[in-house]
């Protein structure tokens, strides 16, 4: 039995490790912001909506697969509180049953399950209730398999078993092991057998009597006692095994039913925020990876409407063929907010969610990757730029074709011309192996080498800047300026 | 040829009195620590008396080194060893068996020890058969061990034990425990219950999962409870078990005498190959000497001292190799230079390469000629015992008329730094006389001494000095040359080394 509803076939995966860049995207884009929405206060939920954005997916069908299962949460959130609720109940309870951690006994092992397996019972029935009462309102692919697996596996035979087994392992008729001679002539191979109700005496009269030789332990004998209980847990090993095995079993399905359906929640929570702020939201449409396509209409930094509290500008792009994108112009200006929303948009995509934006269409990269200027090594051993440098060198090692790969002011550590030169080689060589760019800078040799080349695949966009040096913060397409206007911000500080 | 022994090739050749004592001179060689360390691990097998004990002629010596050039052969060295370990496996087994309590279960362990026995002994018929073998020593104890396997008493313990451990591992049964209660009987096709519940709950199946079997104690004997059930088992199935009672009484001598014996004196040649292999392991060659009783001309070449190099290895320093030759009349190496260069080394190696080659071993070196003694004498310095009341050169002369008077024209005699606490011209006039007496008898020798005067005694003796790097007379390269003695101690070296000369000492020394 599996949940299945964040990949067709097969489990979200949260113990997977996670991309070595993580750390660097969360820094960047401000993740964090994201995942409080997201979380509510909810470790648990913070946890996985973390997990979620990081594991990038990078295939069509699950991207949309995720979209339906989540349009059909939006549209059912009770029925979905209710399931995730039964789920966390369910991994409560389980805790809750006394438990010798350090219990050398099948005996002590075989009791505990009984007891958790019958809590489990009671937790399945609840799960198979709201399924026959509510699986129609479903409509996505996920769901609708998810509730006929249920509906399959837990008939109430299946439960009526389940208590026959449950009965039988208290043994009421005694423990029947059979076994065989060893090293030694010491018993091994103990196995339990199915031991049937001992016939009646009328019956015992018709069947041909099997050769039965009895004897007792006394009952101050304490030795006699152990080794007897000894012997009895070597016939219970394993199915007390197998037992506590289908405890953990179950115990892990309702682990993956409340991880799974915990992204959901944490989608709901976010969804709930920005339409409570009138902020749009719409499902992004994807395309391969192999495609280059950027356009967006009133795409927003939703990192910054959370913080901020209120709805902010969107920008309006229409990029699509294009594999470098230059962003210059004023300070203040809201460059970094553009890239950023750049890469946050991309990353929620990419993990099935609904997007910041009245509309979005763009492809899937293989791998989000940011080099953001950073402040100054604390423990001083490297020079800026060679920090820079060695950042570099690492995302290097991890990038490939397909990337994207969001630059802020970097290799500024030095002056203009060679910073330039460094990030002209640098950006050449990445365009050339086919990795999307996104570069804000105030490298001016850079940014009009790139566009004086006239190269199709380029795009160049400015922070608008009003005539009396007014932000618009809207990011407009514009060539390259030689000045950022840092004379504005000297002005309007020293007045 | 009828099969006597791997270690001898006449059986009157056989110790008759094994011997526990090891000879004299092995501490001063440091001959102990080596056959310590060889013997080590085997104490089992009593190996020490076989190393203790030189042979006396050459057709003996020969007869070990054409077993040691079988083995060269690595298959039949590990099948040979594989054996030991099955031999082994059946001794331990049955000091199981004597520990144990319950007759059932002493029988049981013994039965195993057999079936143990009679694999060991056709694995090893069918090795031998695969090899070409060329040493009288294994021709015989293959042809042995070959009749042996056909013979009517081996066939007959194989068939009855295979028989009678079918039987065993056939029996299956059941018990119903409810209570105090127990019964007991044969197991009746009833369902694995296990397997029944695991199936129910296997739709909830996720991923590996903890193992929670519970690992009960393994220990080989049984309790009460167990032993019951045993004699009731045994009452389910009294045929089987009534054959195993008949068995352990009818077999009680399974083991051929000669196959104990080879058991225990092959371990000889493993326990000296498996030493050296780790000398080899480190570049250092050993080779089959050519060893006479008549012949006093010897030589090794890149020869070493095995205790000191065994000690080098296991601190993972380098080992200086040495070369010596006596020619013609040449009788008496006299070994002087600097102290510290390896000259005590050097005497013991001299004396460890006969006594390893007189015991039929590889010696270590590339190529070696060797002088069969019939006995080997040592003179180091010991340490002034109290007791004796005697002064230090009085024992020194004691103990060299002592063993001059026992030598003979084949003996080796070992002299190490004698008369050292005297007068430089004391000692000089008292080696001479000694020296004088040696070259008499014609004794092969080996002299450490600083006497240098010693070295050009006569035609008989050969000047042998250790070395020094010449532009660093404090550094020793351990090599011993044939080279005329000079003189020079280079002692002073050492103490520039150490800041103990004398100017180095008036600077130190505060006033």
């Amino acid at each position: 039995m599996k949940a299945f509803l964040m990949y067709k076939d097969r489990d979200f995966d949260l113990q997977r490790q996670p991309p070595p860049n993580e750390q660097d995207l969360i820094q960047d884009l401000e993740l964090n912001t994201l995942f409080n929405a997201m979380a509510h206060g909810d470790e648990f939920l913070y946890e996985v909506a973390k997990k979620a954005i990081s594991f990038s997916l990078d295939d069509l069908d699950t991207i949309l697969y995720r979209q339906n299962t989540l349009k059909d949460c939006l549209k059912n959130s009770p029925i979905i509180k209710a399931i995730y609720d039964i789920s966390v109940e369910a991994i409560e309870n389980e805790k809750k049953v006394y438990w010798g951690i350090f219990s050398k006994y099948p005996s002590t092992i075989l009791h505990r399950s009984i007891e958790v397996l019958q809590m489990f019972v009671g937790m399945l029935k609840k799960l198979k209730s709201i399924t026959d009462e509510q699986a129609n309102k479903f409509e996505s692919e996920g769901f609708i398999r998810f509730f006929s697996m249920l509906n399959k596996e837990l008939s109430d035979e299946y439960f009526a078993s389940i208590q026959d087994h449950l009965k039988k392992l208290k043994f009421p008729y005694g423990v029947l092991i059979s076994a065989e001679l060893g090293k030694g002539n010491k018993g091994i191979h103990y196995i339990l057998r199915k031991s049937d109700k001992p016939q009646s005496w009328i019956q015992q009269i018709f069947t041909e009597k099997p050769l039965v030789y009895t004897f007792y332990i006394s009952p101050r004998d304490e030795n006699g006692a152990r080794a007897l209980s000894e012997l009895r847990d070597r016939g219970i090993n394993l199915v007390a095994n197998a037992l506590i095995q289908s405890t953990d079993h179950i115990v892990s399905f309702f682990t993956m039913l409340r991880t799974e359906l915990a992204f959901y929640i944490g989608c709901m929570n976010l969804h709930e925020q920005l339409v409570r702020m009138g902020e749009p939201v719409s499902f992004p449409q994807p395309v391969a990876p192999d495609e280059r396509r950027h356009s967006f209409k009133k795409l927003y930094d939703v990192c910054l409407t959370l913080t901020k509290k209120q709805k902010i500008v969107g920008n309006n792009l229409n990029a699509d063929n294009k594999e470098l994108m230059i962003i210059t112009g004023a300070n203040q200006g809201g460059k970094s907010t553009f890239l950023r929303s750049i890469g946050l948009v991309q990353l929620m995509m990419q993990c099935g969610m609904f997007v910041p934006a009245e509309s979005f269409c763009a492809n899937i990269c293989d791998g989000l990757f940011t080099h953001y200027k950073r402040e100054e090594d604390a423990a001083m051993e490297s020079g800026k730029l060679a920090e820079e440098l060695s950042r570099m060198s690492d995302i290097v090692d991890n990038i490939r074709s397909n990337s994207m790969l969001l630059f802020n002011e970097s290799f500024a550590a030095t002056n203009e011309r060679e910073g330039s030169e460094i990030a002209r080689q640098i950006v050449s060589a990445l365009l050339e192996k086919r990795v999307e760019v996104f570069f804000v800078t105030h490298l001016y040799e850079f940014a009009r080498g790139f566009y004086d080349k006239k190269t199709e695949n380029a795009v160049f966009l400015r922070a608008e800047r009003q005539a009396d040096g007014r932000r618009t913060f809207k990011i407009i397409e514009g060539e390259p300026l030689q000045t950022s206007y840092g004379e504005d911000l000297y002005h309007r500080i020293f007045g | 040829m009828v099969f006597h022994s791997i270690l001898f090739a006449k059986s009157e050749d056989r110790i008759k009195e094994e011997t526990l004592e090891p000879p004299d001179f092995f501490v001063d060689l440091n001959l102990d620590q080596i056959i310590d360390a060889i013997t080590a691990g085997k104490q089992e097998y009593n190996l020490k008396p076989f190393f203790y004990t030189p042979l006396k002629d050459i057709d003996a010596i020969e007869y070990r080194h054409e077993i040691l050039q079988d083995l060269e052969n690595r298959t039949l060295f590990e099948n040979i060893k594989l054996f030991a370990q099955k031999m082994r496996a059946i001794r331990e087994q049955l000091a199981q068996a004597e520990k144990l309590y319950y007759k059932y279960q002493k029988e049981s362990w013994f039965v195993d020890a057999v079936e143990v026995y009679c694999d060991a002994v056709n694995c090893l018929v069918h090795d031998l058969s695969l090899v070409n073998l060329k040493s009288r020593g294994f021709l015989a104890f293959c042809e042995y061990i070959t009749n042996y396997a056909k013979s009517d008493r081996f066939t007959l313990l194989l068939a009855e034990t295979e028989q009678l451990k079918s039987h065993l591992s056939a029996v299956r049964y059941c018990l119903l425990i409810k209570g105090n209660k127990i019964q007991v009987r044969k197991y009746d096709s009833e369902v694995d219950y296990s397997a029944e519940v695991e199936k129910t709950f296997e739709k909830f199946k996720q991923g590996a999962v903890k193992d929670y079997r519970v690992e009960f104690p393994n220990w080989p004997d049984m309790n009460p409870v167990e032993a019951k059930i045993l004699d009731l088992v045994a009452r389910l199935y009294p045929d089987v078990f009534s054959s195993l009672d008949n068995y352990c009484v009818k077999h009680s001598d399974y083991l051929a005498e000669t196959i104990g014996v080879f058991d225990r004196e092959f371990q000889f040649y493993v326990a000296y190959l498996e030493f050296i292999a780790m000398f080899k392991r480190a570049g250092l060659n050993f080779c089959y000497p050519k060893v006479s009783n008549t012949c006093k001309e010897v030589y090794d070449h890149e020869g070493f001292d095995l205790a000191l190099a065994y000690k080098l290895i296991s601190e993972n320093s380098s080992i200086v190799c040495n070369d010596f030759y006596l020619k013609g009349k040449e009788r008496i190496l006299v070994v002087s230079g600097p102290n510290q260069g390896g000259k005590t080394t050097f005497a013991r190696t001299f004396g460890q390469l006969h006594y390893l080659a007189s015991i039929g071993c590889l010696v270590p070196g590339r190529e070696a000629q060797l002088f069969l003694f019939n006995r080997l004498f040592t003179h180091f310095e010991k340490e002034e015992n109290i007791k004796d009341l005697r002064g230090k050169l009085e024992d020194d002369l004691v103990r060299i008329y002592r063993i001059l008077n026992q030598a003979t024209p084949n003996c080796i005699i070992i002299l190490n730094e004698l008369f050292t606490s005297t007068t430089l011209k004391d000692a000089l006039s008292l080696s001479k006389q000694i020296m004088e007496r040696i070259i008499q008898l014609d004794l092969l020798c080996v002299w450490t001494t600083f006497v240098d005067e010693l070295a050009s005694f006569s035609e008989k003796t050969v000047s042998v000095v250790s070395t020094v790097v010449p532009e660093n007379p404090a550094l020793r390269t351990f090599k011993i040359v044939r080279r005329p003695a000079d003189g020079l101690a280079y002692a002073i070296s050492i103490a520039e080394r150490y800041q103990l000369t004398y100017d180095r000492l008036q600077e130190r020394i505060k006033s």
